[in-house]
């Protein structure tokens, strides 16, 4: 095509000033979380050098995985401006139903993770139908997936447990082994997360999730199939959930019932203190991963610092709420600075 | 004249009667308080035990504490807000009640100090909601968290036992010639204060309007901020009672006590029809919803159905009370649409002609 | 230039179309033919099914009776992505971005170049979008978030993104509403090469003089009905109103004589950053002050300050002459000011609350004793205005969604005015309701006026604001530029002033 035109710039365009504010801001996030994460491997480390020792630096990895993994699933779906509680009673479903699988059996590692995802597939299967064709409030479903599936898992299980006795070997070895000092665990999580990342980023559909949680009208407009997409988020974030049970299983051995129970408001922590917005359209799965592994490692260090482990879940909340609200009064402050910004050009043209 | 000089005078009010609307029978707290009395009713009949009055008695204490927080619960969810950290705030209440007994403080003093403890919690929820301007759920998963935490920083993992039976005895016996426990008759009479509140007062009214549009409520003069901070305090300050009475009809403080009870609080005010996204249900509907679960559970504990498949029903019901009526209204709707291409749809009147507009050309 | 080819078959096309929303029949047996290179106009009042044509072509609406037809064949739009793959973009009036996205982003969402695996061509999208901004002639940066961006920058992202897929068919509603001057001429100019090399293009606007200077052909709708389709040469803007309005003009302003009095309401250096500055002016008793000016001048924040819904930075608002503290609606209240908002839907009215309700939600704390309410009363308040206001409705419990749009704005007149305001602000009070409801309420801000009541009265229409004001202020980018009395005012003069001209001067075209 061949237009051409002389106008010259319209009042209001921005200039790269305004562009590396807002980038900064944005970034921000990730940043302070993961600054913070240093900051207190760091501290805790000159009080007791033993808190990254070759077993410190392993137990830290390890705890954090499972976690990790966890929150960036959710991340996925409260990207759509959803969310996903039933992923604790999914942990535990399928590490019950792993352990059963395989218990007193020499089956393989990998067919114990194939059926672990299976499981949580049909479970984000079941979520994210009635969230996205029955059109009901995602939290109200999945509090009530939550209780159906947990209801399962203990009418299954009966109050029996598996023991690590009657794992096999090939399966423990999955959540204890390592390569280098790295937990394979560790690996794995780092895996999903950086294959999750790059979906996000460099695919139409992933994109997508972004545009339906950020402006769900200006998205059916664009023609996204918001539906489809919804339903992928959430058997994706349960897939990895199942996932995770089946890891569970290898990590410790033993598996009751009640596996899990409670975790899912720990993985909504988690994804909102990395930056996530519970509204949707904002935040990336490393800052989940970092907000997973900040939560995990406050409770490791408690520990290791000798403060009263009760002060764990205190710590959390304030975190999470002191995280909330910067996040909000930054964007207040940004919003107001533009306004400004743009009228100062605008008046000036 | 189309502008009358003065207004017409209540005439105009006595003109247009209140009628008994039956197409309300077809609303979901309707069908939730029916179904409520058919179990009720299948449970007399098949379960020997189940209507017995102490059998009542126990049932109804059982679900004291989720009714005292459901009911400012329900107030929020219509308001378009949620507090999950109701629990929470029942455990710390717990524990301050263990630690300060255990302490040497003489009840009396202790039950005002933890419900300020209650309505500072609750303010802080608010504060953040309203202030700072957080959506409510995120802030209350942080304090659901928070104040959980407290609850273990005040009490650890200890249990304090040994309160005077003066005041276990209150929370357990019955009002004298019912089968009604005292914390339900306290239930009963607060429910019907937020009744009134809800369905005949401005400030329910508002409630009602913030909750299907902030903005419009906002805009008609509606003091947004100060409503929502309020009733998260008052929130917060029922979280605490429920705490007190907790720990008193179990004998026991706990920094654990009532964990996950928000779950149930929720659940109860959603069966009951109370929309999640503000702005439709009554209280009548959270009310039916929570005697359901409660009067469901006992049923099926009586007939020896296990807990797991008690916690599965109580999982169906949630998702039943929000997938049926947007199963209904798309059926509906899709009838509608039907009868539309069909081209049978009733012509709306035609514009009724304008009296004076002709004459008006000047 | 392309003249319509008669043989061929128009590019897009409608024939016998109509739909219906609830008891609102939207559009009646409409047609409508798009040729290629051809710019056609679709005219009409507020309210004449405009919008629903345009999402009838966009795939947002399907017909319920007729069809719509590309190249001549028919097609079944399933959704906005079928007519987007057909090549057709739509420019909405109220743009639709992506806040928390980029522009690039916002541009090629769904449709990212790609490279292999299917991966978006992260770089390739920022390139295009550098090109097409440079083609634009603006310099938005493709990495900023569209959160923030100014209602005209909104416009240009949205038109980068119907360039950005060679579009066959480019609908515009209303684009101009939100633009000044040179904006508008380097859209036309624009328009004008899409449409050099075949595009076809649906234009619409309330700005006359753009039909004539930009279109060939215009189709005119009157409430949901197909009028007429001609060429515009030949055409003058008397012959188009005269189809647009269906009736003399004069009806639809009866404005009556008043006696003006005291300074009921006084605004005095009202200033907040970044939206509007120094904005001082007064309206009496018994006065219609229309406040004009662009989309985006700054007129409804000005009455969202006034109203103290907005904080001010600076100034003073009174009324009757006591100060009103600032950022407090409940005390604006107390003080007899009202405002009717320009968006209904969201902020006038509370959708799936009944007629009586929401007229009794301004008045809560008078419907009863100790803060109860009395149905009664709530219903005798609403049945009163309702009456007054020539409401049309079947019952008082009817949720107001149920109603009209004029209907519904005779709704949040009286939930208003049930207040008894010495001070009545209306913020497009006539926005996309139909000529009939208009008029009424158009009689029904005259015969307030005349009681005594001080109108403040928004207005994108022209032909409102000089038909019903007796002194026009004019507010152009945040600043009240003009104060014109009614015998002065004449479009010429209130464009010329809200467009930032001295004097008035042809558009480019």
């Amino acid at each position: 095509m061949t237009t051409t035109l002389q106008t010259p710039a319209p009042p209001g365009a921005s200039e790269r000033s305004s562009r590396s504010l807002v980038d900064t801001v944005f970034r921000a996030r990730e940043i302070s979380i993961a600054g913070a994460l240093v900051l207190l491997v760091l501290g805790t480390w000159l009080t007791n050098h033993r808190f990254l020792s070759e077993q410190g630096t392993k137990d830290l990895m390890l705890n954090a995985s499972i976690l990790v993994l966890l929150a960036v699933g959710q991340s996925v779906v409260v990207i759509t401006r959803n969310i996903d509680l039933s992923v604790g009673s999914v942990v535990g479903l399928s590490a019950f139903a792993c352990g059963t699988f395989v218990s007193d059996t020499d089956r393989n590692a990998v067919l114990v993770l194939l059926l672990g995802m299976g499981i949580g597939a049909v479970c984000g299967l079941v979520n994210g139908f009635l969230v996205s064709f029955g059109r009901v409030p995602a939290l109200v479903v999945t509090l009530g997936t939550l209780y159906i599936i947990q209801g399962i898992d203990h009418w299954w299980a009966h109050g029996e447990q598996i023991n690590a006795s009657e794992v096999p070997e090939g399966v423990l070895d999955l959540g204890s082994g390592s390569v280098i000092g790295l937990p394979y665990l560790s690996l794995i999580a780092a895996a999903v997360l950086v294959a999750v990342a790059y979906y996000l980023r460099s695919y139409r559909s992933g994109r997508e999730l972004y545009a339906i949680g950020s402006n769900p009208d200006a998205a059916r407009l664009a023609g996204v199939p918001i539906r489809r997409r919804v339903l992928t988020a959430y058997v994706l974030c349960g897939t990895i959930a199942g996932f995770a049970g089946a890891l569970w299983l290898a990590r410790f051995g033993t598996v009751v019932a009640d596996n899990a129970h409670g975790w899912e408001l720990t993985v909504v922590s988690a994804v909102v203190v990395g930056g996530v917005a519970i509204v949707g359209g904002v935040g990336t799965v490393w800052g989940a991963a970092l907000g997973a592994m900040l939560l995990t490692t406050i409770g490791s260090a408690l520990v290791v610092l000798k403060v009263d482990p009760f002060w764990e879940d205190a710590i959390t909340g304030a975190l999470l709420l002191a995280a909330i609200t910067a996040d909000r009064i930054v964007n207040v402050r940004m919003t107001r600075a533009l306004r400004k910004r743009s009228a100062r050009h605008g008046h000036g043209a | 004249m189309a502008m009358a000089p003065e207004p017409t005078g209540p005439a105009a009010g006595e003109a247009a009667p209140i009628a008994f609307e039956w197409s309300r029978l077809l609303r979901w707290d309707v069908a939730v308080g029916i179904l409520l009395v058919a179990v009720f009713a299948t449970g007399a009949g098949s379960t020997s035990d189940f209507a017995s009055s102490s059998n009542l008695s126990f049932a109804l204490n059982d679900i004291a504490e989720v009714g005292l927080i459901a009911l400012p619960m329900t107030l929020l969810v219509v308001a378009g807000q949620i507090d999950l950290s109701v629990a929470s705030m029942l455990g710390l209440a717990s524990s301050l009640v263990g630690q300060l007994w255990d302490a040497g403080w003489t009840f009396e003093t202790i039950v005002p100090v933890v419900l300020v403890v209650g309505v500072l919690g609750g303010l802080l929820n608010g504060w953040l909601v309203t202030s700072v301007g957080l959506p409510s759920l995120a802030v209350t998963i942080g304090t659901l968290t928070l104040f959980r935490g407290l609850a273990s920083v005040v009490l650890g993992t200890e249990a304090v036992t040994q309160f005077p039976a003066t005041y276990t005895d209150w929370v357990r016996e019955d009002v004298p010639g019912t089968f009604v426990p005292y914390p339900i008759a306290l239930f009963a009479v607060v429910a019907v204060v937020t009744a009134v509140v809800l369905h005949a007062t401005g400030v329910g009214r508002s409630l009602y309007a913030i909750g299907s549009q902030e903005d419009a409520a906002f805009f008609a003069g509606i003091r947004v901020r100060r409503i929502k901070l309020v009733l998260f305090a008052v929130s917060g300050l029922f979280a605490a009672f429920a705490g007190i009475v907790y720990t008193l009809r179990y004998g026991s403080a706990r920094a654990d006590n009532g964990l996950g009870l928000e779950m149930v609080v929720i659940a109860s005010v959603l069966l009951g029809g109370v929309d999640f996204n503000g702005g439709r249900g009554t209280l009548g509907g959270a009310v039916a919803g929570l005697l359901l679960i409660g009067i469901l559970k006992n049923l099926l504990t009586l007939n020896d159905v296990t807990n797991e498949v008690q916690v599965i029903v109580t999982g169906l019901l949630l998702v039943l009370s929000v997938l049926t009526p947007r199963l209904v209204e798309s059926v509906t709707t899709r009838r509608q649409s039907r009868a539309l291409r069909a081209g049978d749809a009733p012509t709306p009147p035609p514009p009724s002609p304008r009296p004076g507009l002709s004459t008006r050309t000047g | 230039m392309n003249k319509s080819d008669s043989v061929r078959p128009p590019v897009l096309a409608l024939r016998g179309v109509s739909k219906s929303f609830g008891a609102v029949r939207a559009l009646r047996d409409v047609s409508l033919e798009l040729h290629a290179g051809e710019a056609h106009a679709l005219a009409g009042e507020n309210g004449a099914g405009k919008s629903t044509l345009i999402k009838t072509l966009a795939g947002v609406h399907r017909p319920d009776v007729g069809e719509v037809l590309l190249n001549g064949e028919p097609v079944v739009f399933h959704g906005p992505k079928d007519a987007r793959d057909a090549g057709i973009a739509v420019i909405y009036q109220e743009p639709t971005l992506f806040p928390d996205l980029t522009i690039a982003e916002n541009i090629f969402m769904g449709r990212q170049p790609r490279r292999s695996l299917g991966r978006i061509d992260h770089r390739a999208v920022r390139r295009t979008t550098g090109e097409l901004m440079r083609r634009l002639g603006v310099s938005l940066d493709a990495d900023r978030l569209a959160r923030g961006l100014s209602i005209a920058d909104q416009q240009i992202v949205e038109i980068a993104k119907a360039l950005s897929f060679d579009a066959r068919v480019l609908i515009m509603d209303e684009p101009t509403a939100a633009l000044t001057g040179s904006e508008v001429a380097r859209l036309f100019s624009v328009v004008e090469a899409l449409r050099a090399e075949g595009a076809a293009v649906l234009f619409i606007s309330h700005r006359l003089e753009e039909i004539f200077s930009l279109c060939q052909r215009v189709t005119t709708l009157r409430d949901g009905r197909w009028i007429s389709s001609e060429p515009v040469a030949g055409l003058t803007e008397d012959d188009l109103v005269r189809r647009m309005v269906g009736r003399d003009l004069d009806e639809l302003y009866p404005k009556q004589q008043t006696t003006i009095g005291q300074v009921a309401l006084s605004v005095r250096r009202l200033t907040r950053e970044g939206v509007f500055r120094d904005v001082s002016f007064e309206v009496r008793r018994g006065e219609i002050v229309a406040l004009a000016g662009l989309v985006g001048a700054g007129r409804t924040e000005v009455a969202q300050a006034v109203f103290g819904v907005d904080r001010a930075d600076a100034g003073e608002v009174r009324v009757d002459g006591r100060a009103l503290p600032p950022a407090s609606p409940t005390a604006a209240m107390d003080a007899g000011l009202a405002l009717v908002p320009e968006d209904r839907r969201q902020r006038g009215l509370v959708m799936e609350m009944s007629i009586e309700r929401n007229i009794g939600l301004t008045g809560l704390g008078s419907l009863g004793r100790g803060g109860l309410v009395r149905r009664a009363l709530e219903r005798g308040r609403a049945a009163d205005w309702a009456a007054r206001l020539q409401l049309k409705y079947n019952r008082l419990s009817d949720s107001v969604e149920v109603l009209s749009g004029g209907n519904q704005q005779k709704v949040v007149l009286a939930k208003w005015l049930a207040t008894k305001p010495s001070v009545l602000i209306v913020d497009e009070p006539t926005r996309g309701i139909d000529v009939g409801t208009k008029a009424e309420v158009h009689r029904a801000l005259s015969a307030l006026a005349a009681d005594g009541l001080a109108v403040l009265m928004i207005s994108s229409d022209l032909p409102e604001v000089l038909g019903m004001a007796d002194r026009v202020l004019v507010m152009h980018e945040g600043l009240l530029v003009a104060e014109i009395p009614r015998s002065e005012a004449t479009e010429e003069s209130v464009m010329a002033a809200a467009t930032g001209r001295n004097t008035h001067s042809g558009r480019a075209a």
